[in-house]
């Protein structure tokens, strides 16, 4: 009882005194315990707190940049942009509750047209690779739809409209198998050097020129730091870092030579390929491949159906590029090859005069010429100009003898069975036969019999096991065109700014120099001219009226099955050659039959020559 | 109105007075520290709640300033009567917290939320906010009833059983911040009364056991005492790495950010961008240090502190002069209540305790809050008036 009773005065005992003195010291102690904490919060790391405050309120957003354009040698645009509007969702801005969420989903799909579990699923996968980072639902939308989703914001949480730019093809089929396409930048690339400063999610080329020449063609993306509030929502910018556009890309391709080589092919229905080069460099001036397609359809993504359908051998392949990946024997067009190599190992010499009785039995075979004429004696340019298969038969039994593998030799060093080095991504080696590769099959039971004489007396005319493609093909005529030298095709001229400035000429490989001796060329290119000039020629017909000189050879590739394959290799102007065209068309029988009649169509669409001159009459497939 | 000398526990030592000198002997001291806090509330909501109520942005301020001006009138009234009137009315007065707080709870059950107010027309009424004040003047005057045998057992468990009940019925709200200020205030207000030091152990024991029984035992057993949110609000502040903004640990990170952020001289209005941005949950109630913190750095948040220090050492002084026991007991439960939230509510803000709900007294938004507040002061304001009478008419009739 130390206190007195509550009406009487109060007086402070020690023991009161010593209870309120702990009642304060507990104060106390509280007290000085939360100003050390706010010490350390505020004075210790507030540093730290506040980059955090900042880390909370600041958002970078990808500000595109456009790609540079590509063009072709006139400046023609090929490939263009467009800026196209895409449908995103903020994943956590959708509501929690499930049936609420797929209310939302489900509202979505009927304005996008896509199926909402889909949809659902989609959002879903993607939330969880990328957390915090808006899933794309559908790019290339229409206005009216982009309108309809902003004025419905409240019934639509969580979706957002942003601008993107894609790739415009305004010339659709023309020239689809050079540009490639576009797609995300992959963890590998990401890896290396030349992708500094992309970032994931970006898209970058994955094929084609697009791939090739994708750091001049990229830009660079700028960014635009927002200040967003703890929902998400902007306010206000704090800074912009502008995106940079990319680089223009000149390429040595001819707008209208390649839309007349696509045209000149599709006109026959059937698979093949062209390419027109400039024998003196190596520039490409068109390279198509028939089927085409209209790249605008990858442009704002592609269904697995329609890619299925691109693919499909029964509907002709269309992203195949026969031009660089076609894998098919030339048929008479390597008797050039034949030609150079037996002139310079010294097998023959352009006067050297095999007997032509219209067939040549090799071991027990006999191979013959076609429709079985037989010429006669024949030197090399008449053999070339009447496309004499015994002759070269003999030069093929000649080299085999001999030994030394010399139209193997000459062949790679004309630029068969390896890759040219053309800067267009995934083109094919081919195959050139030797008695070694045979052998080896044939010891690994891959083949049925070895190498024998009839193999060589086989690829001395471009039948049997060779594989070449029409880019092979120009580059071999291009370099005895050219004198010797083997050029590298290329497609892409020089680096631009916009407004056509020349940044950086794209330096080709370098071109390999061979010692052919004159004679060899002058008789090889006498013969290739009387065989598309003088009577008796194989594709005389074809280039009746034709104001310019040509020296061409034609081929017919026996395929067994497949039917005869066209093929037509030209250099123009015969005296100083400035374009080399190489056409193939599968199924499209004899070389003056089918791909003589397009060369001729591309030579006139470069050369600038219209009208009747320019198509000419023989050999021309029903209109 | 008794007359002088007359009222059944006075001693003749009340008299009337000038009502001017009256006023004079207010504390000042304490006046001030109140005023300061209503200022610094006034100016930090005006910060905090600019952009709230779109096309007002004074609609909190305002509000928030008609409620001290309220609350202040009442704190005058009080401290000029003199509270051992309270006395006579305890069982009314505890009675009719009882009462409130039951009707809060049969609304709320009627409703079927979870509901701590009463709608009135011109603000939300939270009984268990004036249950604070009717409980120090309720459970003091049976304290001062049973002072004789304030060592025996059975006045400390009767007490304790008084506080109990409305403890219980505050937490069925379920209000458990408020609850634990319920809780306070009667072991502080037996602790001051003198209860023996045996029985405040045997109470820890028992508060150990009734813990253990909540947290651990209860939900192991699958009868889950406290619902999901105060589970969370009471363990959150171990766990803060989450990044759920709906997770009691974000919200946590979040104050801490707001808090480090302002430095130590704060990031001023415009650039606080915690609050401003509403990356402080709750900023204008149960947050509203944190924006102290933030706008007006270590210096702000100190002052903010030394107010409430000022405050309580008042309730300190003014328990050692009362001029008898009751006044004694009022003046240790008032500080004792504000002791207990100022350091619940900013141990919450800064991260070294749970968050329980309960508002910064007169820092805070809430008209209950504020007004009751500060009529806890009036009563403490005439506490000292009383006292300062009493000595004055001591040194009177010495002289």
């Amino acid at each position: 009882m130390y206190l007195p009773t509550g009406d009487r005065r109060m007086v402070v005992t020690p023991q009161l005194a010593l209870r309120v003195a702990i009642l304060g010291g507990i104060a106390l102690v509280l007290f000085a315990v939360i100003f050390f904490r706010l010490w350390y919060l505020q004075v210790l790391s507030g540093d730290k707190y506040l980059a955090e405050a900042n880390d909370n309120r600041v958002r970078e957003v990808k500000v595109e940049a456009p790609r540079g354009r590509i063009v072709d040698r006139n400046g023609t645009v090929l490939v263009d942009n467009r800026l196209a509007l895409v449908v995103q969702v903020q994943p956590e801005q959708l509501p929690e509750d499930p049936v609420r969420r797929a209310r939302v989903t489900r509202r979505l799909g009927r304005v996008l047209n896509r199926n909402p579990r889909a949809l659902r699923r989609k959002i879903r996968r993607e939330a969880r690779q990328l957390p915090f980072s808006p899933v794309t639902l559908k790019t290339d939308v229409s206005l009216t739809t982009v309108l309809y989703l902003q004025e419905n914001q409240s019934r639509f949480p969580g979706v957002e409209v942003e601008r993107v730019f894609l790739r415009k093809y305004p010339h659709e089929a023309v020239g689809a198998h050079l540009f490639g396409q576009l797609g995300e930048v992959t963890e590998d690339q990401l890896d290396r050097p030349r992708y500094s400063g992309v970032a994931l999610g970006d898209r970058v080329g994955q094929s084609g020129i697009e791939l090739q020449y994708d750091r001049y063609l990229r830009g660079r993306n700028g960014a635009s730091r927002i200040q967003v509030d703890a929902r998400g929502l902007p306010k206000g910018e704090l800074s912009v870092r502008d995106p940079r556009p990319g680089k223009r890309l000149r390429l040595s391709i001819d707008f209208g030579v390649q839309k007349a080589g696509q045209a000149a092919l599709a006109r026959y229905g059937k698979p093949g390929g062209f390419v027109a080069m400039d024998p003196r460099s190596g520039e490409v001036i068109g390279l198509g491949s028939n089927p085409s397609y209209d790249p605008n359809v990858f442009a704002k993504g592609i269904s697995s159906a329609v890619y299925q359908r691109l693919q499909d051998p029964d509907n002709g392949a269309p992203l195949a590029n026969r031009a660089t990946q076609g894998l098919y024997p030339t048929g008479s067009t390597y008797k050039l090859i034949t030609a150079v190599a037996g002139l310079e190992s010294g097998l023959i010499s352009p006067a050297t005069v095999l007997f032509d009785g219209g067939s040549l039995t090799v071991g027990g075979v006999t191979f013959r010429n076609a429709g079985n004429v037989s010429h006669g004696a024949v030197a090399l340019p008449r053999a070339l100009q009447v496309s004499s298969d015994v002759y070269f038969y003999r030069v093929g039994l000649m080299a085999d003898q001999k030994g030394g593998e010399v139209i193997q030799k000459w062949a790679g060093r004309l630029g068969l069975g390896h890759t040219t080095g053309i800067d267009l991504p995934g083109e094919g080696a081919g195959l050139v036969p030797t008695p070694e590769w045979r052998n080896r099959l044939f010891r690994r039971n891959l083949t049925e019999r070895p190498w024998s004489s009839g193999d060589n007396v086989n690829l001395a005319v471009g039948q049997g096991d060779l594989q070449a493609n029409p880019l092979q093909m120009a580059v071999a005529y291009s370099a005895v065109a050219n004198g010797g030298r083997v050029v590298t095709p290329h497609i892409g001229l020089r680096v631009e700014d916009n407004e056509g400035r020349i940044l950086q000429q794209i330096e080709p490989g370098a071109r390999r120099r061979l010692d052919l001796s004159a004679s060899t060329r002058n008789s090889i290119m006498q013969g290739l001219r009387a065989a598309a000039n003088e009577s008796g020629g194989t594709s005389t017909p074809v280039f009746e009226g034709f104001p310019i000189t040509v020296a061409g050879k034609t081929g017919t590739a026996e395929r067994g099955a497949q039917g005869d394959q066209s093929w037509y290799v030209v250099a123009a102007p015969y005296d100083d050659p400035r374009i080399v065209v190489a056409v193939t068309i599968e199924r499209g029988g004899f070389g003056a039959e089918a791909a003589a009649p397009a060369a001729r169509r591309i030579l006139a669409a470069h050369f600038g020559i219209k009208g009747k001159k320019a198509i000419g009459t023989a050999g021309e497939a029903p209109d | 109105m008794a007359g002088p000398g007359s009222t059944p526990f006075g001693t003749g030592v009340q008299r009337f007075t000038e009502p001017r000198a009256r006023i004079l002997r207010l504390d000042f001291l304490m006046l001030f520290g109140t005023l300061g806090l209503i200022v610094f509330s006034l100016v930090t909501l005006d910060t905090v709640t600019a952009s709230d109520v779109p096309g007002s942005p004074d609609y909190f301020v305002s509000r928030q300033a008609v409620y001290a001006v309220v609350g202040l009138t009442l704190m005058i009234a009080l401290a000029a009567i003199d509270y051992s009137r309270f006395r006579e009315l305890r069982i009314g007065l505890y009675a009719g917290m009882i009462g409130l707080i039951v009707l809060v709870l049969a609304v709320a059950g009627a409703t079927r939320g979870s509901r701590r107010w009463l709608e009135l027309p011109f603000f939300r009424f939270q009984p268990s906010e004036l249950g604070k004040v009717l409980l120090i003047l309720a459970l003091s005057a049976f304290i001062v009833d049973r002072l004789r045998r304030l060592p025996d057992r059975e006045t400390t468990s009767r007490i304790m059983l008084l506080a109990l009940l409305p403890t219980l019925l505050v937490m069925a709200q379920p209000d458990l911040g408020t609850s634990i200020v319920y809780v306070t205030i009667a072991l502080a207000l037996l602790f001051v009364a003198g209860t023996k030091w045996t029985h405040f152990a045997a109470l820890g024991g028992l508060a150990v056991g009734a813990v253990t029984l909540v947290l651990v035992i209860a939900p192991a057993a699958g009868v889950p005492l406290l619902k999901g949110y105060q589970q969370d609000r009471l363990t959150a502040f171990l766990e803060k790495d989450n990044a759920d903004p709906q997770s009691q640990g974000y919200q946590l990170n979040q104050a801490e950010t707001a808090i480090g952020s302002g430095r130590k001289s704060g990031r001023g209005s415009d650039a606080a961008t915690q609050t401003r941005l509403d990356f402080l949950p709750e900023s204008r109630t149960d947050f509203v240090f944190a924006a102290v913190g933030e706008v007006y750095g270590f210096v702000g948040a100190g002052i903010v502190l030394s107010l409430y220090a000022l405050l309580i050492w008042r309730s300190l002084r003014i328990l050692t002069i009362a001029k008898n026991l009751y006044g004694a007991l009022l003046a240790a439960g008032v500080g004792a209540m504000l002791m207990t939230q100022v350091f619940v509510n900013v141990g919450g803000n800064v991260g070294i305790m749970p968050i329980t709900g309960i508002p910064l007294p007169l820092m805070s938004y809430g008209g209950s809050s504020v007004i009751v507040t500060l009529i806890a002061l009036g009563l403490l304001q005439s506490v000292y008036v009383q006292a300062r009478e009493a000595a004055a008419s001591k040194s009177e009739a010495l002289a």
